[in-house]
């Protein structure tokens, strides 16, 4: 499957579908999920290449969503949103690896620019 | 009250303050009381004792002086009456009245007497021959009493019906006290004669010095109370006894009497067979107590010295013990503080921390929101508004900005009540959080048990771990009734390197429905008493020490938290 989209996933429903909005004034058209759930019944669906994922959210958390999204496809590349005050990694991270973590309320600009490295990443590992 | 000035400058409270003074106020008491008592009680017992001892002493030396002096007189007295006999029997009656024959007599009697200590002479002073009809054959001495006629006196009627007689003392012709003894020899049915001698005085009072008892007085009257011999302080020798003449008895008697005065004294007396003589020995009680008097004042100043010491030792033990107890009291106190501030600091920061997070959604929603609007702002032509409407939205922003600012300062500070790791024995812990609750489970009669399996020593935060135990611990006070018991036991958790710490109690328990929900925030049984946030903060200090908390309870049986922490440090998980 060719990967190419974007998911943004929060609980917050105003919050990605304002970001959705104008991710696409910026050329780039975004998913969007509001559980854990949702977000894993997407990926497998649609096309996507990058997940912009909440950690706090109610039944499953960020860090589950991720467990499951390297399962499904490693190749999936993610940046991580949260509003606490944690940014290092978590050791507690089963795959043990490094994050790009956002602080809410994070600036628009440097998200945008994250998804477009992201992308241009995923664009280069094609084979 | 005698107390160190620095418990009244101490910043005690006045309550504390009481309760210090009456424990010392208490121990000094009962310490004083225990110690004091017994040694008055063995001082007393002792010096009456003594008392007893020298009285018994006392009356011991009397009635061996008594008896001495008393086996003394009747030797003197019979030996020289057998002398007499003797005397008056072996020599025939012709001698006897031959002035010069009896003279020889009178001469070989007295030197029979010379070897003896008794008297120069036996104390024999003269020596008569008496008839049947009472008249003075024949005399040997220094009065010329021949011729004199004794018929009617009482004495000589005395010796006719017993055969000897020994007189009263008396003042005889030239002023020298004597007394008279006299022996009768039966010459046939109607006719007898007498032979009567005059003794010296002295061979009594000599019997009577030797062996004067120590401070008394020792005398000899006759049956009518006349003194017979000198007396110390019982009257004039001669004259009336100031004692009344005892009544008789066979025996040596001593007794306890008193005088006129209320002083009491010690009497003793004796009757002499065959004479008219009563040996009497008196012994002053003052004498008892100028004896004992030294030994009293040993006692007292001994005792005395002893409860000076003891009152010393008393109060300086109490004084350091209290002092101690003080101490301890206070360091408990500021580590309850510690422990107390701790926990409010952790509550803040975890309520800040979550006010934080709560409003930092929003805040990205509002950031979203007005960055949305700049960017369909640049669609729209220029008009009037765009202007006002640009501005408007930069100032949501730079609002949102500082928003953020201060939640993110916010957990910044969160972030600093981080674990501090040292290595910690948890049966030494827990022992120091139960100090804290010790004096609420004497006032409630709470019993409290504990379980402790030896486990290794664990890498954690003491402060935190302090924090979990006070929790659940306060949670089982509040849950048990007076009276009630609650279980604190240490074990082996299954997986390796863990250790679980159980807190049992016998309260009510919580009901199935609520068991779900305790470790939830604000989630509270306790109404408006508690904040419901003790057992969510507990179980998140678990959570920061890598460790886990589980609760199992049925309603009417209480409730057991189970705290189970690794050995060695894994912090994490929870947050996110």
């Amino acid at each position: 499957m060719n990967r190419e989209g974007v998911l943004l996933v929060d609980d917050e429903e105003e919050l990605v579908v304002t970001l959705q909005e104008r991710l696409r004034f910026r050329g780039i058209e975004a998913l969007v999920a509001t559980s854990g759930a949702d977000a894993l019944r997407i990926v497998r669906e649609a096309p996507v290449a990058v997940v912009v994922l909440d950690l706090k959210m109610p039944g499953m958390t960020g860090f589950e969503v991720l467990r499951h999204l390297r399962e499904h496809d490693p190749r999936i590349r993610t940046i991580l949103v949260t509003g606490h005050g944690r940014t290092e990694a978590d050791p507690l991270d089963p795959a043990g690896g490094e994050f790009e973590v956002l602080m809410k309320p994070f600036s628009f600009e440097t998200l945008v620019e994250k998804i477009r490295t992201r992308l241009d990443e995923f664009t280069e590992d094609r084979p | 009250m005698i107390l160190p000035a620095r418990w009244v400058d101490a910043p005690d409270s006045p309550e504390d303050l009481r309760r210090y003074r009456r424990i010392w106020r208490f121990t000094v008491v009962l310490t004083l009381v225990v110690s004091i008592a017994p040694l008055l009680v063995l001082a007393s017992l002792n010096l009456r004792q003594v008392a007893e001892r020298l009285r018994t002493r006392q009356r011991f030396d009397l009635s061996r002086a008594l008896a001495t002096a008393a086996r003394s007189v009747e030797f003197i007295v019979h030996e020289r009456l057998s002398a007499l006999d003797l005397l008056s029997r072996e020599t025939p009656l012709e001698d006897l009245s031959n002035p010069v024959k009896l003279r020889r007599s009178f001469g070989s009697l007295r030197a029979s007497f010379e070897g003896s200590k008794s008297g120069a002479f036996g104390g024999f002073v003269d020596l008569g021959l008496i008839d049947s009809g009472g008249h003075q054959i024949c005399y040997v001495g220094p009065y010329d009493l021949r011729g004199a006629e004794y018929s009617q006196q009482s004495w000589f009627h005395e010796v006719v019906v017993r055969g000897k007689h020994v007189s009263d003392v008396f003042m005889g012709h030239r002023q020298i006290p004597h007394f008279v003894i006299t022996v009768k020899r039966e010459l046939d049915a109607d006719h007898f004669a007498m032979l009567r001698a005059t003794l010296d005085v002295t061979l009594l009072t000599q019997a009577l010095s030797v062996p004067a008892a120590p401070g008394g007085d020792m005398f000899i009257v006759n049956r009518s109370g006349t003194l017979q011999t000198p007396s110390k302080s019982h009257g004039e020798f001669l004259g009336p006894c100031t004692l009344p003449p005892p009544s008789y008895s066979a025996h040596l008697e001593v007794r306890d009497d008193v005088d006129e005065d209320g002083a009491p004294y010690l009497l003793g007396y004796r009757f002499i067979e065959n004479t008219p003589f009563i040996l009497m020995g008196v012994r002053r009680r003052t004498d008892v107590r100028a004896q004992l008097d030294p030994i009293r004042a040993e006692v007292v100043s001994l005792l005395l010295a002893s409860v000076v010491l003891i009152l010393l030792v008393v109060l300086w033990s109490a004084t350091t013990m209290v002092s101690r107890m003080r101490a301890v009291d206070q360091k408990r106190t500021e580590m309850l503080h510690a422990v107390e501030y701790t926990n409010r600091m952790a509550t803040i920061g975890r309520l800040a921390a979550t006010v934080a997070h709560e409003i930092n959604n929003p805040l990205a929603i509002i950031n979203e929101k007005s960055g949305l609007m700049k960017d369909l702002l640049g669609g729209v032509d220029d008009s009037g508004w765009k202007d006002r409407f640009a501005r408007c939205i930069d100032s949501i922003t730079r609002a949102v900005d500082r928003g953020s600012a201060v939640t993110h300062r916010l957990l910044g500070f969160t972030r600093r009540l981080e674990v501090r790791t040292e290595t910690i024995d948890l049966a030494h812990l827990l022992r120091e959080v139960l100090g804290f609750l010790e004096q609420e489970a004497r006032h409630r009669t709470i019993a409290i048990e504990t379980d402790f399996a030896s486990v290794p020593l664990v890498e954690s935060d003491r402060g935190k771990l302090q924090q979990i135990f006070l929790n659940l611990l306060s949670n089982a006070f509040a849950a048990v009734e007076d009276g009630g018991r609650i279980t604190l036991a240490i074990r082996s958790a299954d997986g390796p390197d863990r250790v679980a710490i159980e807190v049992r109690d016998d309260g009510p328990g919580i009901p199935s429905d609520q068991l779900g929900r305790v470790f939830e925030p604000f989630f509270s049984t306790k109404g408006d008493h508690g904040t419901g946030l003790g057992l969510s903060i507990t179980r998140q200090l678990v959570q920061d020490l890598g460790g886990e908390i589980r609760v199992e309870s049925e309603p009417g049986h209480g409730a057991c938290f189970t705290v189970e922490l690794p050995s060695r440090p894994r912090p994490g998980g929870g947050k996110g």
